[in-house]
This record gives structure tokens, sequence and C-alpha cells, in this order.
């Protein structure tokens, strides 16, 4: 980038919102995705659409890349500038502007926190479910550009389920509404749902409408504990088979157990194969039978303790213990690759066999915990990207542990997406037809390549 | 000064002053967690404000990516240490310190910031520190405009560091340990304890260094103030200049050391966290004040701590105190020590004392021991948000564990035009006890 560029983007923002010195610059450099940095030339930090628009206009005329940032919390490199350029920091965007209750829509910037926008509407019974781990620092733009899910996607699904519609700056800088408010809306192809999960690809998201769900009433929480594996898969798919979908339905793999046990001492015996972590929620008197039936369940396959909680007390306790699961892992060594590979739920007991014989194969570790619900695992890997010879193993495992789930019929993310740290095996899950489709679009839409190049669908 | 330091540099100074953190930096994992807890992340919101972009930076140091440069001062120094992204970080990266380690780092490259380099050369003469702010306390009518009511007033000439408007308390005309003897005798003396009094107690916040006095002598404590005590060093650690910190820390342990007391006593989390926790940390590695420190690490109590958990108090003695009050919670006292159900036990033991509580009480002030002399702006700003805490609980003052925070919170009181005081929580104990007398 030239001098000249940067003093065009001075003009647009003002001189304080663009940042370019070394250690501003280093500073966004990458997310939370190990082993990708690079530094941009300019960070950016636009105060609305009229802006934004204008910087894309900008480095579209000048082919410079852009990267939207939201908070960088992401887990596939989607926001590092690999190729320098222009770092786009969407968080001054940040208001609500809009609750409607009676449509029981929410129109807000990307800017804003997912948890703010929560403790906006919980005060009116209302919820916005999509809850990643970080949803106390994620950005609303980042998650809907993630199609971001979360602990209780198996019932309420991932951020596409709530997205109706979009207002998003093209990479020419024109500016493009898509969806609305309207609950049934089948008004040409779904523009809304090809932006959300588009990682920055395709847009600049600046203005969202979301749909917002009553706050269930009730919540109860159930823990099992299984020293075969099998028989923890056999309840899993009973709970479903009986008609329940729980808002949460969370296995652990031994190694995390252990992990976490050596820990946080939660009191999980060590040679357990898998805990279950069980939440229903909704109406009081529902949710009482349908816990009665989980526990059921859990019963009949075997399970080798089961808990309830009988108040709010116990359900934390309960919880304790995944979420103890990541820091319990990630403090084990410097380097933590929290993976995502999904596979259809009835594979989850093969997956996660596969992949703790993967570890030991090539003798590195890793922890399996996730959400057994709808499939969604998180192999999370710990090492230290220091040691060369290490991450060769390391990187051979990622390798094998890809190719079974997609073997076992699974999907590379169920809600972190791709970037650049799924990139390598997207075209051993989509083959090369629905690759070129997937490349045509982004062509389509961003015909001089500036939007994340390089990430997603790969080089154009 | 220039900006082409690199971490070489540092190195060929101090070998292992920033590349023994490589290992404790790899532990991050970006995971951005910390965004959420960092005050000053929420009111500069750029990343290099928060601890993952402080690290990161330091990083950067590290690998020769970017240089040692007046920027990467100015990033470290952005940071209240009040220790929330520690306390929130999933791999536990100790960041507070860590960021303490930059700012040594830059210290050792190239100095202090002028005004703290002002102030913390006075710090290591204990006399010339003593002289100059008891002289402060003697012309003290001079320097400040008492505010009508309240124990705040208004800087009227430019004190180094401080800003034109800033509200302080006036430096006592009269410090503490010159109102009392060394020893203050009780008949039938329960235990002997020694008061570190910390300097804003000794010079400026004298009334709450009478009120710890009187409800030790309440409860037959025999209390003695070494006179040869001297600031804990916190302030001075905390901006980097270790060597300076360490001279202050050794006196102090050994003047206390000489007493043989039963227990030592502060009003202050972090005077409490200095003889508890840094004290030890700085002498890890000198055998002889090492056994010295651990010693009176182990007998160091905050005064609320010390009462409820140590002495156990008659609550029967107290009388009414007829006033809402809420709490702040010094993050010193809240992250350091880890306490923060003593001083609420005190407060709602007091008959006729309204408690209330205010949304996240140990969110940091904005204070930050030295950092609001350089970053006076940002810390109001994190203040402001403390205030309005505070007036939402309509609660009639606010009391907090230290005087770092008291005099904060008094600015920020008088700055938003709150009608409020803001007290230690041990002078409203005091003035129970007075009560119950009444009886
Ligand atoms: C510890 C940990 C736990 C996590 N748990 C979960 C989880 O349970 N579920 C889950 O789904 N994810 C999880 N994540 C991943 C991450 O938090 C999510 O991907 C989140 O949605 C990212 O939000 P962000 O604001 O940080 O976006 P960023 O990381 O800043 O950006 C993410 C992507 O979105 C693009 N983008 C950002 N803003 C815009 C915009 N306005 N317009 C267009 N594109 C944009 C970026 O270019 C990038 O490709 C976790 C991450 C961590 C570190
Ligand atoms: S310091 Fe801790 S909380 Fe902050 S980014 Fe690093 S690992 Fe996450
Ligand atoms: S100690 Fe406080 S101010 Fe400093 S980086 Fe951590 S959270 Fe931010
Ligand atoms: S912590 Fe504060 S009050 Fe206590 S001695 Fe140190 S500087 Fe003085």
């Amino acid at each position: 980038m030239e001098k000249h560029h940067i003093n065009a983007l001075k003009e647009i923002v003002g001189e304080e919102n663009v940042l370019t010195s070394a250690e501003d610059l280093y500073c966004y450099s990458y997310d939370a995705t190990p082993g990708h940095a690079h530094m941009p030339d300019a960070v950016v930090s636009p105060a609305n659409t009229m802006e934004t628009s204008q910087i894309l206009k900008l480095a579209n005329d000048n082919r410079i890349p852009v990267y939207t940032r939201g908070s960088g919390t992401n887990l596939s490199a989607g926001c590092v500038p690999t190729k320098g350029g222009i770092v786009l920091l969407m968080t001054r965007l940040n208001k609500i502007l809009e609750v409607d209750l009676e449509n029981l829509v929410a129109v807000a910037e990307p800017g804003v926190i997912v948890a703010d926008l929560n403790k906006e509407i919980a005060t009116l019974g209302l919820i916005y479910p999509p809850d990643p781990g970080t949803v106390a620092t994620a950005t609303l733009g980042g998650t809907v550009a993630e199609n971001a899910g979360g602990l209780r996607g198996l019932k309420y699904g991932v951020s596409k389920h709530y997205i109706m519609g979009l207002e998003v700056v093209l990479a020419n800088g024109d500016i493009m509404n898509t969806g609305g408010k309207n609950v049934k809306d089948v008004s040409g192809y779904d523009m809304t749902k090809l932006f959300t999960g588009s990682e920055g690809t395709l847009c600049v998201i600046t203005k969202i409408i979301t749909k917002l769900v009553p706050a269930p009433e009730a919540k109860k929480a159930m823990m099992a504990i299984f020293k075969d594996l099998d028989n923890a898969g056999k309840a899993v798919s009973a709970i479903i088979a009986a008609k329940i979908i729980p808002a949460t339905l969370e296995i652990m793999d031994n190694a995390t157990i252990r992990t976490v046990e050596d820990y946080a001492k939660v009191g999980l015996p060590l040679d357990a194969q898998a805990v279950l972590l069980i939440e229903v929620d909704g109406n009081p008197i529902v949710v009482e039978k349908e816990a009665e039936k989980v526990m059921e369940a859990l019963k009949a396959n075997h399970a080798d303790f089961v808990q309830i909680a009988k108040d709010d007390a116990e359900r934390d306790k309960l919880w304790a213990a995944r979420r103890a699961a990541l820091p319990a892992l990630a403090k084990l060594r410097p380097t933590t690759y929290v993976e995502d590979a999904t596979v259809p739920r009835n594979k989850v007991p093969d997956f996660l066999r596969a992949v703790s014989s993967i570890a030991k194969a090539n003798n590195v570790t890793i922890g399996t915990f996730g959400h057994a619900g709808d499939g969604n695992m998180h192999p999370t890997i710990v090492c230290d990207i220091r040691q060369p010879e290490e991450m060769k193993r390391v990187y051979k495992a990622m390798d094998e542990m890809f190719s079974a789930a997609i073997e076992l019929g699974g999907t590379l993310s169920g809600e972190h997406g791709i970037g650049l740290g799924k990139l390598p095996w997207m075209e051993q899950q989509h083959g090369p037809v629905t690759m070129n489709a997937m490349k045509s679009i982004k062509r389509a839409l961003d015909p001089n390549l500036i939007l994340n190049p390089g990430k997603l669908v790969g080089e154009c | 000064m220039t900006d082409k330091i690199t971490a070489k540099d540092i190195n060929e100074q101090d070998k292992t002053l920033l590349a023994d953190l490589q290992d404790a930096l790899a532990n991050c994992m970006k995971c951005g967690n910390c965004m959420e807890v960092c005050p000053v992340y929420k009111e500069v919101g750029k990343e290099a404000a928060v601890a993952r972009g402080k690290l990161s930076l330091m990083e950067g140091v590290l690998k020769g990516a970017i240089p040692l440069s007046a920027a990467f001062d100015t990033a470290m120094s952005k940071c209240v240490s009040c220790k929330a992204c520690t306390a929130k970080c999933p791999c536990g990266v100790p960041a507070d310190e860590l960021i303490l380690r930059g700012r040594q780092a830059a210290v050792k490259a190239r100095g202090l910031h002028p005004i703290k380099k002002k102030v913390f050369a006075l710090l290591k003469s204990r006399q010339l520190f003593d002289f100059s702010l008891r002289m402060a306390g003697i012309f003290g009518p001079l320097n400040f405009k008492k505010l009508p009511g309240k124990m705040a007033s208004l800087a009227r000439f430019p004190m180094p560091g401080m800003d034109y408007k800033r509200v302080t308390a006036p430096f006592a005309s009269t410090p503490l340990r010159n109102q009392y003897p060394e020893v203050i005798k009780v008949d039938k003396p329960k235990m002997r304890v020694g008061f570190f009094t910390g300097c804003t107690i000794n010079y400026m916040y004298t009334d709450v260094g009478q009120s710890v006095l009187n409800v030790l002598k309440e409860n037959d404590i025999e209390v003695t103030m070494p006179s040869l005590q001297h600031c804990c060093g916190t302030p001075v650690y905390m901006s980097g200049d270790v060597d300076s910190a360490k001279i202050l820390a050794k006196h102090n342990i050994e003047v206390f050391d000489e007493y043989n007391f039963d227990y030592i006593v502060s009003a202050c989390g972090s005077c409490t966290e200095a003889f508890r926790i840094e004290f030890p940390h700085l002498f890890h590695d000198e055998p002889r004040m090492k056994e010295m420190t651990e010693r009176l690490a182990k007998k160091t109590y905050e005064i609320s701590e010390f009462l409820i958990d140590v002495v156990k108090i008659d609550k029967s003695k107290l009388g009414p105190v007829n006033t809402t009050v809420t709490l702040h919670d010094p993050c010193h006292m809240a992250r350091g020590i880890k306490v923060t159900k003593q001083p609420r036990e005190v407060l709602k033991s007091i008959p006729g004392l309204k408690f209330v509580e205010m949304k996240q009480p140990d969110r940091c002030c904005g204070s930050g021991g030295s950092f609001s002399l350089g970053n006076y702006e940002l810390s109001r700003k994190i203040n402001d948000k403390k205030i309005a805490d505070i007036a939402s609980t309509n609660a009639d003052l606010v009391a907090t564990s230290c005087g770092t925070c008291r005099m904060h919170l008094m600015d920020g009181l008088h700055q938003n035009k709150l009608d409020k005081n803001a007290l230690h929580v041990i002078q409203l104990l005091d003035q129970s006890y007075k009560a119950g007398h009444k009886k």
C-alpha cells in the first residue's frame, strides 16, 4: 500500500481511526488460530456503512486486500491479513438499533458483542440463541460471518437459523440489502444465507436483522458417566429416538476427563470413557417429563453413574466439568488447536475412537469434547508450535483426523468455519464441482478478489 | 531516546529479562477472553490495549519483529494492573505480571516516565520522602483549596503529575505516625500487632489510620507503628523499576522482622498483597531474605480480614450507624489477596447500616496506583462507569478498603457532581464502636 492510499483512508474515517504504527499492525496480525500471523499495512475502523463503502471502493479500485475483523476470536485464521493490505475493524459499529417486540426481531450493527445483545433482551424474556464459547467477546458480525453455533446448537441451531436479513457492502463499495423482517420470504436466491457464513470473503456485513425467541422458562441439567464408550453413544441415540431434543448434549472423552480431573478435581473417575452432560429446557412441566425420560435412557444404556441437578447450585457443579474442558487442556502445553470436525451423531463413538488411536499413533496429545447431540466434536490438540519435529506429527494427526471425519460422512466444520485452517481438506470434502461453483460465486461478487483473498474457497 | 532499541540490545544488558518470558507468553492462546474484562480495552477499543495485544507485543519484541519503541512503552503503560485478565484467562496466563515485566524491559531500555521519575526519586530516600510529604502537609492549605464538606480538596497549584482539576486528599498537617507514640498500649493486651500504615494512610488519610487504631484498641490489641517503616514500593514496582522496589521492600522486611509481632496488619489491599505476595516473589532467589519474607507473609492481614478471621470481633459492642452503604472491592483485595467476604461482613454487622450491592463491585475504579498519574483522562473514563454504578444504588456513601481507590472515587464523585462520600470500611466500624459506647 502506498502513502496516498493511507492518506485517502484517513480522509474517509479520520486520522485517529487509521492505525499504521508497527506496534498496532503487529496487534492485528493474528486471531485465535495458532500459526498464521501476518502483518497488515493499515488497520482502518469505520464508523458507519457509508465509510465502509468508501473504504471498499478505494480498496477495490486499487486492488488492496481487505480483511474484515470483529473481535478476532475465530479459530480458522479468518481475519489474518495473509497478503497485507487493510484490516477493516468493525467494532465501532456497535449499536443495537432496534428491538421490535411485535415481530420479535432485533436490528443491530455488526460490532455489537453477542452477550450484550442478550443482556439487552433478557429483561424482555427473549434470547438470541447462538452462544459460542466466546459470546462475551465475539461480535455479532463475526458470529454471523462464521455462522457460529454454540452449546445449545442441537435444539436451537446455528447463526444462520436466526438471521432474517442483512445490510452488506459488496467488494466494489455497493450497498445491498437482503431479506428483512418477513418470517416467510422466498423471493429470489437466499442471499442472506449465502452471506451468513461467508467468512468475510463475499461482503462486509454492516447491519443484521436477527430473529429472537422466547427464553426457556425452566432448565434441568443431568450428568452421566460411562465406562464404555459405545454405551454412551447408544444413550445419545436413545435420547433422540425418544423424541427429546435437549438444548445441550455434551460429551467428553477419556483424555479430556483425565485432564479435567487433574486440573479441576470435580470428581470424575479416571477410567471413564465418556461423560455426558445433558440439559433440557422449556416449559417447566415438559422439562420435568423430558428430564425423567433422559434419565431413563441413560440408565437403560448402562450409565455407570447418573446425577440430576436439583437446583442452580447443583446445575453449576455439573457444568463445572464441561466448562473446565478447554482451560484444562489449554494449560497442558503452550499451543492449543481447537478443531471442529463434525460427524453424523450416530458416528460419535467411532469418531472418538478414531481420534484417540490417531493421537496414540502419532504421539500427540488430543482431548476431545463437544456437542454429542449434533455430532459437532472439538478434538483439541495441545502442543508447542516452536518444536518443528513435534509439529510434523501434529499436522499428520490433523490430516488423519479430518480424513476420518469425512470418511464417516462428516464435515470439516460444524460452527467454526473454514478460513485458512481447514482449507487443505475442502476439496476432499466437497469435490471439484462444488469447489468450482463456490469459486464462481466468489469471482462474481468480488471480481478483483480483494475480500479475504485465499480463504474459505482458496485462491481463485 | 531512540526508537531503535531491539530485544538484542536489552538482552545485552539483561540476558534474562524478556527471554525467560517466552514460555509464559507462548501459553496465551489468543482466545481474546480478556477483552471481556479489561477496563482499559473497554475505553480504548484497540487491540494494543488489551492483555492479548500487550502480550503479543512482548512476543514481537522478543522475536525481533518489532522494536522496543516508545509506542511499546505506551502500550505497556496502558494497564491499571487490575488482574481482571488474569482471573479470566482460561490458560492461566498471569498477564498482569507479564505486562509489568514488559514495563521493566522498557524501563531498562530507556528510563521512566519523567513525572514518575521525579516522584520515585523521592520515594527512595525515606527521610527526603517524609520531609517533602510533611512539608506538603504543613503548606497544605496553600497548595489545596478545600472543598465544602468533604475530605477532598482541589490542587490549586500544579503538582508534579497531578491533573489541574483533580481532586485529591489534602496532605495531613501531621502524619499519622507523628500523632501517636510508636507503641500504643492497652490494658491486658490480647496480642501485639504491627501496623503497616502505608503512605496514603500516613500522609493523607490519617483518619483511616486513626480508625484502625481505635478499632484495634476496642479489641484489646496492642499496636506498634514501627517508625522506620517506609512505602511498600508497589507504585515503583508497578512502573517497572524493580531495583528501587527491592530496596524499599528489603527495608520494610528488615524493620518489621525486628519486632517479632504476632500479626502484621495493614488497611490497604495493595500493602497486604505486597507483604504477602510481592515481597516473597521479589526475593525468591535470596535464601535469607526469602525465609524472613515468608515468615512475615504468613502473619500479614488486611484489617477487615484480620478482624473477622483472626480476632473474631464481638459484634454486640457495636452501635447503630444509620446510613446506606455500597462497597467497592479494590482490585488488589478482590483478585490480589482474594478478600471480599470480610469487608462485607464488617459492614453487615453494623446495626442500622443498610448495605446495597452495586453492579460489578469488583470492577476496577480506574486508579491503578500510579496509572492515573500518567493516564488521568483514561482513568477518569474508567472511573465514570464506576461512579454511575455507585449512583444507581442510591447509597449515601461508598465504602472501600484502599486509600488510592478512595481518593479516585472521591475525585469521581466530585467530577460527576454527586454529593456522596467515600470512606474506608474501617471508618464505619469505628463510628459503630463509638455509637456503641453512647448506648
Ligand atoms: C475459546 C474459544 C471458544 C470458541 N467457541 C466457539 C463455539 O462454541 N462455537 C463457535 O461457533 N465458535 C466458537 N469459537 C470461534 C469464534 O469465537 C467464533 O468464530 C466467533 O464467531 C468469531 O467472532 P469474532 O467477532 O471474534 O469474529 P472475528 O474472529 O473477528 O472474524 C471471524 C470471521 O468473520 C469475518 N467477519 C467479521 N466481522 C465481519 C463483518 N462485519 N462482515 C463480514 N465478515 C466479517 C472475518 O473476516 C473472519 O473471517 C470459539 C473461539 C475460541 C477462541
Ligand atoms: S491472556 Fe489469556 S484470556 Fe487473554 S488472550 Fe491470552 S489466553 Fe486468552
Ligand atoms: S491487568 Fe487489568 S488493565 Fe491490565 S491488561 Fe489486565 S485487565 Fe487490562
Ligand atoms: S500500596 Fe499504596 S498505600 Fe500501600 S504503601 Fe504502597 S503506595 Fe503506600
